[in-house]
């Protein structure tokens, strides 16, 4: 690609819109169309296109394999820890009213949370995906667990 | 809105339900956060340790015939997700959480000798999730959430079988052929559960039941029964669809074989029982004559065409697999009695070998791990040089056969008294025959263990303590409960009654 001067700088200015658009997509979910799922595919399609352009290794620069790993885990620690919090809280698990005074707000707080850790583990399971089709992934080092 | 706000203080002993299941279901992700592992096995092994206390405590609860229900999210049903936790489920939640931490206690040294280092984390989090799935399909009492944790097991499942592949390739056939089945299993099952959502609009069991019943017969309702069914079937390996699972046990690490033979074929005729019996009514025309002219005819065969096979297996560990298909015909035959007491027989049954195989399979681990496989051939002599593995197996056999004061015998017992009791007495019959087919089998394996002579230059080693332990724990729990049957008996009673008589 090193040829390709356009391909190279429009995906350089891409690849922060598209994140940003991702965040949009994830914290006006609850208003509009979109939620974790849609924004955690679109966050992952910026390190997907910038791999595609300046190749896989480049882009596990950025975002090291590991670090796919642990967010997939992450995400879904962030989900069912929210409904651990309103278990502490006093509430049946996944009860978001437990979150706040008003079981309204509550509600929004949770949904705002879990959607969260969707996003987190969807992003990183598309990565992860793309990463396992682009190359055979080097296998994990003990040392980097 | 939300029902939570009229909620009055809950102690913990009411979260029960719900922590049965999330306490893996967090552990699962904190084992690759945590990232070491050393510290993987023991957060493992506390976490199925904290299920068992859980289940511990809600069979206890339930065994006098009451129901804890559990409202996620606050939601009531049967809008919102319910768990349900009665003594049927109560009794298999026992089974996998007991069985999972036995299972456990023997992974440390067996995963250790076995399992790429790289992968030991994703073993111990895949080994949870698989646990988590198990258990959520046991306590909820919303179909499709049945679904949804049948995915997570399964999918945990098809990586766990093919993590056998650092010793033996032929586990990622395996695991693709299950993935392949086990995918077509679910999609029935979500098909049959769609149907049913488009007849009564609907997906709470108890609520199923009743719109079901009062619907009459259906066209949309008979399709969805048969889905399910077939699916279902597909997953708990029914006679002829049971081809995935001689070479996913075979080829998966013995230490995920004891866990899944010994719970997740159980849970998968738990869901079927489930189903049948208190979803659908056994009033419902359609299944009886399913029972009778498919499910009968096909666990019969099950018992004898599985067991012929197991009988000329060279692979101890293959002969296992045909054994245990052989054996799920045997639950079979209890649930398509559809009395009392062949219900109770499958449930027990369930439970037995649930703890007979879980000791056969960790004992053919021991031997993997000295010798390398599990061909007869290489196991020639090894009762004298691996006394206590090699007792703990013969016990196992034992009980698989249904030697008078095993556990295996009482489950027999009870199959052959529901048998007599229908009148079907060629049934009878057959039940005791089919089981000195499983005499000829296990004769072979002690044959090859004890009389013969140990082959020049062979010389292993008895397996240390920390696996020899889990093993006996299993191998004197199948004596036991040949002897003390209150507490089988009584919860298989009750399990009986609460899925005979609906919601």
């Amino acid at each position: 690609m090193r040829h390709h001067l356009i391909l190279r700088v429009i995906t350089k200015l891409l690849v922060g819109p598209i994140m940003l658009f991702a965040l949009y997509v994830q914290f006006h979910g609850d208003f509009s169309p979109g939620g974790g799922f849609q924004a955690g595919v679109i966050f992952a399609v910026a390190f997907i296109l910038y791999g595609i352009v300046f190749g896989l290794h480049k882009v596990q620069h950025v975002f090291p394999p590991w670090l796919v790993h642990k967010m997939m885990a992450l995400g879904a620690l962030i989900y069912a820890g929210t409904g651990v919090v309103s278990l502490f809280l006093n509430h049946t698990y996944l009860d978001y009213s437990a979150l706040a005074h008003h079981p309204e707000h509550g509600q929004h707080y949770g949904i705002f949370a879990v959607e969260l850790g969707v996003g987190v583990t969807v992003s990183a399971v598309m990565v992860a995906i793309y990463y396992a089709f682009a190359a055979r992934p080097p296998r994990l080092s003990d040392e980097e667990w | 809105m939300s029902a939570g706000s009229a909620t009055a203080t809950l102690t913990l002993a009411q979260h029960l339900p719900v922590l049965q299941v999330v306490v893996p279901l967090l552990a699962a992700p904190l084992c690759v956060l945590l990232g070491s592992r050393k510290l993987v096995w023991p957060l493992a092994f506390i976490a199925s340790a904290i299920t068992f206390l859980i289940a511990t405590l809600l069979l206890m609860k339930v065994l006098d015939g009451s129901v804890i229900s559990y409202h996620i999210g606050g939601w009531a049903p049967p809008l919102g997700i319910e768990y349900r936790i009665d003594a049927a489920n109560a009794f298999v939640l026992f089974l996998v959480s007991g069985i999972s931490t036995i299972v456990l206690l023997y992974a440390r040294e067996y995963v250790a000798a076995i399992i790429p280092p790289a992968s030991q984390l994703l073993f111990y989090a895949c080994f949870l999730l698989c646990l988590t799935g198990l258990l959520g399909v046991a306590a909820t009492g919303d179909a499709f959430n049945t679904f949804v944790f049948l995915e997570i097991s399964s999918l945990s499942t098809y990586v766990l079988i093919a993590m056998g592949a650092g010793r033996d390739k032929r586990a990622l056939t395996a695991a693709f052929d299950y993935l392949i089945m086990g995918t077509i299993g679910a999609t029935f099952f979500v098909i049959g559960i769609g149907l049913l959502y488009m007849a009564t609009g609907t997906l709470n069991m108890a609520d199923l039941s009743d719109r079901i019943s009062d619907m009459g017969d259906n066209r949309t309702v008979r399709a969805a029964f048969a889905f399910i069914v077939v699916g279902m079937g597909l997953k708990v390996a029914i006679y002829p669809l049971h081809l995935w699972l001689p070479n996913a046990y075979t080829h998966a690490p013995s230490v995920v074989t004891a866990f899944l033979a010994a719970t997740a074929t159980k849970v998968a005729i738990y869901v079927l029982m489930r189903f049948m019996f208190s979803v659908f009514q056994p009033g419902f025309v359609f299944e009886t004559y399913t029972l009778e002219f498919v499910i009968l005819p096909f666990a019969i065969l099950a018992m004898f065409a599985a067991s012929i096979v197991a009988v000329f297996q060279t692979n101890l560990k293959r002969m296992l697999a045909y054994s245990s298909i052989a054996q799920i015909g045997y639950m079979l035959l209890g649930i398509s009695f559809i009395t009392k007491t062949g219900l109770t027989a499958a449930i027990i049954h369930l439970f037995n070998h649930g703890i007979t195989k879980g000791a056969l399979f960790m004992a053919v681990g021991a031997y993997v791990l000295r010798t390398g496989n599990s061909f007869l051939d290489r196991l020639e002599g090894l009762g004298k040089a691996m006394p206590w593995t090699s007792a703990a197996f013969v016990i196992g056999g034992l009980s698989l056969i249904g030697v008078p004061g095993t556990a295996g015998f009482i489950s027999k017992w009870v199959l052959i008294t529901a048998a007599i009791e229908k009148g079907w007495w060629l049934v009878a019959v057959l039940i005791v025959a089919s089981s000195l087919l499983a005499v000829i089998y296990i004769w072979k394996v002690i044959e090859v263990l004890y009389m013969r002579e140990v082959p020049d230059g062979a010389h292993h080693q008895e397996v240390p303590g920390s696996m020899l332990v889990p093993i006996w724990i299993l191998a004197l729990s199948s004596i036991y409960f040949g002897f003390d049957t209150s507490l089988t008996m009584s919860a298989a009673n009750t399990a009986a009654d609460s899925l005979l008589s609906g919601f």
